[in-house]
């Protein structure tokens, strides 16, 4: 075979390009699919509740994800500023995970818990209010809007077919569980679950 | 991994790389009779007089390509790329982690330990340990109480002289340690519109501002019947053990205006301070209570 039957047929060039640059994900992305410390939830994960679900929804239609990574590198200067850095086991349950690629405003692999309900309120409807320094959109909707829970059934169902544990109780729950809640209460509810099923400090 | 994994992993890697060494070696020898001669046009030509010739590689980017292979070669023996094998140098990033972490212990770690023997009162005058305190103070507590200290609605100001759980260095330390919870009930549904004007009066009056004489007169009352003595005391003082806040003075956490106040009885507020204990440890800790300490102080 000469290189001039590669060149002049194209659909053997198609095939030939499509194997050459594929080998990287065949052999970095698919073992992980199978990986047991990358499909098995660390200990003391918990799916998201129905309305911290609804809250992750809130999360990812308002772009926070644009801003603000959920991935704790290992390294001293993360560390110390988050907390412990992120396993691949605690996102086992997020479909899709929220990793990003880039922090305009810090990372919040680890921000459950750091800071009062009250304080996400405040600074969520107007993060001047809190800190003055801050370009972080205000996100005051979110206060006047309010869940209907018409569609929280099928987004715990669609969780469950891609492997996420929640039982027949959970999805008949759901609706009840975020009837007549705020977007607030429901982003605020997700935001304060994350990072905490690992317990330790940095 | 399991075996077979690390085996794809491994087979696919080097069949790739050799692949690639063949493919250049392969490309780069003259096979059939009919190809052109290096040098010579390959015979093909587009727009009339655009021709193809057969000409070799530039030497410095063949060179190039080999340096690659043998980079990788080395590469995939120093470090883990092979499936399981670990590679000569045995590095991964849990231990070059712990090895920055333990590097930084040795390095601040006498520093922080002398600070924490030192009384917080008093290592609050040392300017050194203070420039640190700062920078703590900025990482972890100014997202809340500012990078002035100077608070927000809701959010205490640390650089004054009022406290709600007492501004004494171990007190401070507590705070930040343990966490704080501040609950004020919400009132609302026991007030009546003329009732709640009345006891907003009384309120305004016991921190020295003008207010009616018959409305206060009539909040006095309310005071009394919904037990705000229990937790801010008969004189409205408060109590600093428990974080009752002291309604005599001119401070106010959640806004001294007569809505601001209405707010407060009708909805109640819920205070809460994060627990630091496991995310800053007993030593910083110290150093940050120190700082907040040295502010009013």
């Amino acid at each position: 075979m000469s290189h001039e039957k590669v060149e002049t047929n194209v659909g053997l060039l198609a095939i030939l390009v499509i194997l050459v640059i594929s080998i990287g994900g065949l052999v970095e992305i698919v073992p992980l699919f199978f990986l047991k410390e990358t499909t098995e939830p660390v200990k003391g994960l918990k799916p998201y509740t129905a309305l911290q679900l609804e809250g992750r929804d809130v999360y990812i239609r308002e772009g926070c994800y644009l801003c603000h990574s959920q991935m704790i590198r290992p390294f001293r200067a993360e560390t110390e500023r988050y907390g412990h850095y992120s396993v691949a086991g605690e996102f086992v349950y997020d479909h899709p995970f929220q990793w990003g690629s880039k922090r305009t405003g810090p990372d919040l692999a680890r921000v459950g818990g750091r800071y009062s309900d009250d304080w996400h309120r405040v600074h969520l409807t107007n993060p001047r209010l809190v800190v003055p320094e801050s370009n972080m959109p205000g996100f005051p909707w979110l206060e006047e809007n309010k869940l209907t829970g018409e569609s929280t059934p099928d987004k715990l169902k669609a969780m469950r077919t891609l492997g996420v544990p929640y039982t027949d109780e959970d999805i008949a729950g759901a609706t009840a569980a975020v009837k007549d809640k705020t977007e607030m209460d429901a982003i605020i509810a997700y935001l304060q679950v994350l990072g905490t099923s690992i317990k330790a400090g940095r | 991994m399991s075996g077979n994994w690390s085996l794809y992993i491994i087979i696919l890697t080097v069949v790739n790389i050799l692949g690639c060494f063949w493919i250049i070696r392969w490309t780069a020898k003259k096979k059939t009779a009919e190809e052109a001669k290096q040098g010579d046009t390959t015979g093909h030509t587009w727009d009339g007089d655009l021709q193809e010739f057969n000409n070799p590689l530039p030497r410095w980017w063949l060179w190039l390509f080999y340096i690659t292979i043998v980079f990788a070669g080395i590469y995939l023996a120093l470090y883990p790329g092979l499936g399981d094998y670990a590679g000569k140098w045995e590095w991964d990033q849990e231990s070059q982690y712990k090895q920055e972490m333990a590097a930084a212990d040795k390095k601040y770690g006498p520093l922080y330990a002398a600070y924490a023997e030192k009384p917080i009162e008093q290592l609050a005058k040392d300017k050194k340990a203070m420039a640190s305190g700062q920078r703590l103070f900025l990482n972890y507590c100014a997202t809340c109480h500012g990078s002035d200290a100077g608070g927000a609605i809701g959010f205490p100001n640390l650089s004054d002289k009022d406290w709600l759980y007492g501004g004494s260095g171990d007190q401070i330390k507590t705070s930040i340690l343990d966490g704080r919870v501040g609950a004020m009930p919400a009132l609302g549904a026991g007030l009546t519109p003329e009732r709640l004007d009345a006891i907003t009066a009384y309120v305004l009056k016991l921190s020295g501002r003008e207010a009616d004489a018959k409305q206060v007169e009539v909040g006095k009352a309310v005071y009394s019947e919904l037990a705000c003595f229990a937790c801010h005391g008969q004189d409205g003082k408060g109590n600093a053990t428990n974080g009752f806040p002291n309604l005599t003075d001119n401070v106010w956490l959640y806004g001294g205006s007569p809505g601001q106040i209405k707010e407060t009885l009708q909805k109640g507020r819920m205070g809460n301070m994060p627990a630091h204990r496991e995310f800053l440890g007993e030593q910083k800790a110290h150093l940050l209570a120190a700082y907040v300490y040295s502010l009013s102080n």
